[in-house]
């Protein structure tokens, strides 16, 4: 234990770097950080003060979602919730920490960020890093063979801040996997579908699908002359295409991977093409291609999903591109990305190839969904090893809520925070009894309805509480009209009025918000 | 899970259906924000490694987290409901059954305001919401920790024996009268003519009656303290009257999909067909399903709607196709329609 001269000395220093951060006009998180350790070592001299010393923040890398963001986030929910639905999707849900050996040696090198829980002489736990790995866990411990689920909730993963900025720690992951033997290809095209389908309803502007197969991948590789054991080490530098320029990757390949010029080049040539079916067909023609089996494999399943494709009428934005690598651990089969095509500038989080993950949450810029078939993943899990092929895709969408967070901003509308239709206020003093029995009225008719807790509340704050929440009528109470059995219904932008008597007021409410 | 979804259905219309708006809150919070908050259940809370940097514990119910909220957002004014899973380390052999995550429902109103009213309120909407839940006929208690204190002043109980004697008449909903009141004599040291005076009031049941006749009651209207909270019962009876909560099914099949329409075939190499049809249903808002099979049997499509629930299929057949039209079957009755293409999608 530091003495109090040490702790003093030290009070005074770390009073300088918040000083110095705030000059230098520091990012918020960082000051808050500094401010924070600061706050701690005063609180080391608490006893002095007389008064409990607190930090009063969340852990690093969390938010609270306030109203207005729960309410963007609601909407969000209920859009992808109904397509998932639409589709005949189960909802399934885990818990927050699994067995920490169940999550042991399925992320690779991304293992160092799982948060840990301590040992409190119980079984080890650990927080779950995504929503896959909890799912295989699931079908191979209840021995499911066959199920179309949906999984939204939140993972947690101890990112380095200076490496991500802006990059949380506990983020939500939008998850939906078909398990099953199935006929080849059909669910893979169901799942671009419902991603054609979400991204289409948010209205998040123009956006395209990539899709590429690991076995075209890996044959493409194959036939170019790379070594076996560089197969994965060359696809994540092939995968940093979407970011770097050709000159720059083929670079990397051979400069810091080792691969030969020759095979580079070839890669090259192949790197850059893109279609649609056409390219399936006319890479089964090629040459060098069709002599690897696995791309021919990957070809014809190519072709036989676009043909789908074509069917669901999505073929407008899907693209078959030979660039998409993504971090390939677990996939099998058909590989699917989704970008947006017009970004505005984004706080650029790494892309973490090494990670057998299906989209992280800010993986790449303009990114917003991610997945692909993973055919080995559920044997990992079951004691016999038997297998459960999947298909699935995760949208993005901690990226989806900070776009509509902007969009929301930058419109002249205002969220609203609550969903209150009318508010039950009165002209004078006195009324409070009748508010009230008005207001139970309206609840127990399902209208959602609003009081002041006051007993003699001012008009004018009533009218006012209803400009700032959005509240589009207001049902006001006054002695006459009392008298006359009536009530003033006024909507709020407008200001019109009318009498409506007590009687018809429900049916009259009801008539109006179902309008609206 | 769908259970589970209804339940909330239920329970969040009626927060909005009230003006209640929404919060969340991480899953950990610093270590030092939860404690001292719950005294000896302290020990429950699950703590996080530590892996060099803050010290972290999960949270342990939603009500620290929130008043974390307000003083961080210097928020003088809401009314929020939060719904989430908390976390409790509980010894399996003291709590048998219970899960040490779980989910917590709250709802709060946090401001000044003239008193009862929101109290009022929170009354209300939990008998809204256990009405529409339909689990069966329920009570609500009420009683004011002012006049619980004043209670055991006038009836003798030393200051400092207040919260370990109120603890054991918290017994009263599980144990007889008769062993609280050994216990509170016996094991807390209180005068056995002190527990006979409690043992006389905490029989009592009532509504506004009660209330007033208790301000009536000579012992009683001593305490300044229980005279407030029996001021403040009154007035909240009497907003319970004008929320009309002073009084007090078919096992339909739980279905986890929303499904409302199978798209089937007869016959085989129809695949094509089944799926231009489930994309335009889609399209058209409508939730469908389809076998992911080239050429499934009618009857498995059938079971599936059967296990599934699914109301309605829709069964392509090639003569069906030539004469433009789909028929349209009704799942439970078998009643099966033709309808043309074109029509069928705005049946």
């Amino acid at each position: 234990m530091a003495d109090k001269a040490q702790i003093q000395e030290a009070i005074k220093t770390q009073g300088e770097v918040v000083r110095k951060l705030k000059t230098e006009k520091a990012s918020k998180e960082q000051i808050d950080e500094e401010v924070a350790k600061l706050l701690q070592l005063k609180a080391q001299l608490g006893g002095d003060e007389g008064r409990h010393q607190f930090t009063l923040k969340t852990a690093k890398g969390t938010r609270d979602y306030n109203p207005k963001q729960m309410a963007i986030r609601e909407k969000v929910f209920n859009t992808i919730i109904s397509c998932f639905k639409r589709h005949g999707a189960e909802n399934i849900d885990t818990p927050v920490f699994e067995l920490k050996e169940t999550l042991t040696g399925k992320y690779g090198e991304d293992s160092k960020l799982i948060y840990d829980l301590k040992d409190q002489g119980g079984e080890l736990l650990s927080l779950r890093y995504d929503l896959t790995v909890p799912f295989a866990r699931y079908l191979a411990m209840n021995k499911v063979t066959n199920i179309k689920r949906y999984h939204i909730a939140k993972v947690y993963r101890r990112d380095n801040p200076a490496m991500t900025r802006g990059r949380y720690r506990e983020f939500y992951q939008c998850d939906f996997d078909i398990a099953g033997q199935y006929d080849p290809m059909i669910p893979d095209a169901e799942c671009l579908k419902i991603v054609h389908e979400i991204l289409s309803e948010l209205e998040l502007g123009d956006f395209r699908i990539k899709v590429n197969d690991r076995r075209i991948l890996d044959g493409m590789f194959a036939v170019c002359g790379v070594p076996d054991d560089k197969f994965r080490t060359i696809c994540s530098t092939v995968d940093k295409l979407d970011k770097m320029s050709w000159e720059d990757v083929r670079s990397e390949m051979v400069k810091e991977k080792g691969l030969s010029e020759e095979a580079a080049d070839q890669i090259g040539q192949y790197v850059s093409l893109q279609g649609g079916m056409d390219l399936a067909e006319r890479l089964l023609q090629d040459a060098k291609m069709s002599q690897s089996k696995q791309a021919c494999a990957g070809l014809t399943d190519m072709k036989q999903l676009f043909s789908y494709l074509q069917l669901f009428q999505v073929t407008d934005k899907v693209v078959f591109d030979l660039s998409l690598a993504r971090g390939l651990d677990y996939y099998t089969g058909v590989i699917y990305e989704a970008i947006l095509t017009q970004t505005g500038p984004v706080p650029v989080a790494a892309a973490q190839n090494g990670a057998g993950e299906k989209a992280e949450e800010g993986v790449s810029v303009g990114s917003v969904a991610g997945g692909g078939r993973y055919d080995g993943l559920v044997g990992m899990f079951d004691p016999k090893g038997r297998k459960v092929p999947c298909v699935g895709v995760s949208i993005g969408i901690e990226r989806v809520f900070s776009i509509m967070e902007q969009k929301a901003e930058a419109s002249a509308e205002k969220v609203r925070t609550t969903e209150t239709q009318v508010m039950v206020a009165s002209a004078q003093k006195n009324l409070l009894e009748e508010r009230l029995r008005l207001t139970a009225e309206l609840w127990n008719a399902g209208i959602k309805a609003e009081v002041m807790y006051k007993k003699n509340p001012k008009l004018l704050s009533q009218l006012q509480h209803c400009e700032d929440s959005g509240i589009p009528l207001v049902a006001i109470l006054g002695e006459q009209e009392l008298k006359d059995g009536v009530v003033k219904l006024r909507t709020v932008h407008s200001r019109e009025e009318i009498d409506v008597s007590r009687a018809e007021l429900v049916e009259e409410i009801k008539r109006r918000t179902s309008d609206i | 899970m769908a259970i589970r979804e209804k339940v909330f259905n239920t329970i969040i219309s009626c927060f909005k259906r009230h003006g209640a708006e929404n919060i969340d809150t991480p899953v950990f919070e610093l270590k030092e924000t939860l404690t001292g908050k719950y005294g000896e259940d302290s020990k429950l809370i699950y703590d996080l490694k530590d892996q060099g940097g803050e010290l972290l514990s999960l949270r342990y119910d939603l009500t620290v987290p929130f008043a974390r909220y307000l003083a961080m957002n210097k928020v003088t004014n809401i009314k929020r409901y939060h719904i989430a899973k908390v976390y409790r380390r509980d010894n399996p052999a003291m709590t048998r059954g219970r899960y040490r995550e779980f989910y917590q429902c709250d709802f709060d109103i946090a401001g000044q305001y003239d008193p009862m009213i929101p109290d009022a309120e929170c009354l209300k909407i939990v008998h809204e919401i256990l009405s529409e839940l339909e689990l069966g006929d329920f009570r609500i208690k009420v009683n004011d920790r002012r006049i619980l204190d004043g209670m055991f002043a006038v009836c003798g109980v030393p200051d400092d024996k207040f919260r370990t004697i109120c603890s054991t008449v918290d017994k009263l909903d599980k144990m007889s009268w008769e062993d609280v009141r050994s216990e509170m004599v016996k094991e807390k040291g209180l005068s056995e003519e002190a527990a006979d005076q409690i043992g006389q009031y905490v029989s009592l049941q009532g509504g506004m009656d009660l209330a007033e006749r208790l301000l009536q009651d000579a012992k009683m209207s001593q305490s300044k303290q229980a005279c407030a909270g029996l001021t403040d019962m009154k007035q909240l009876f009497s907003y319970l009257q004008l929320f009309q909560v002073t009084d007090k099914a078919s096992a339909e099949k739980v279905r986890t999909t929303e499904t409302q329409v199978m798209v089937a075939s007869a016959q085989k190499n129809l695949l094509e067909e089944r799926l231009r049809l489930t994309a335009e249903l889609w399209n058209a808002g409508i939730k469908a399903e389809v076998m992911y099979k080239k050429n499934p049997k009618l009857l498995s499509q059938l079971q599936h709607c059967e296990d599934s629930g699914i109301p309605l299929v829709a069964i392509l057949g090639e003569q069906e196709l030539k004469d433009g039209v789909v028929k349209l079957r009704t799942v439970h009755s078998r009643e099966e329609v033709r309808f043309s293409y074109t029509a069928s999608l705005s049946v």
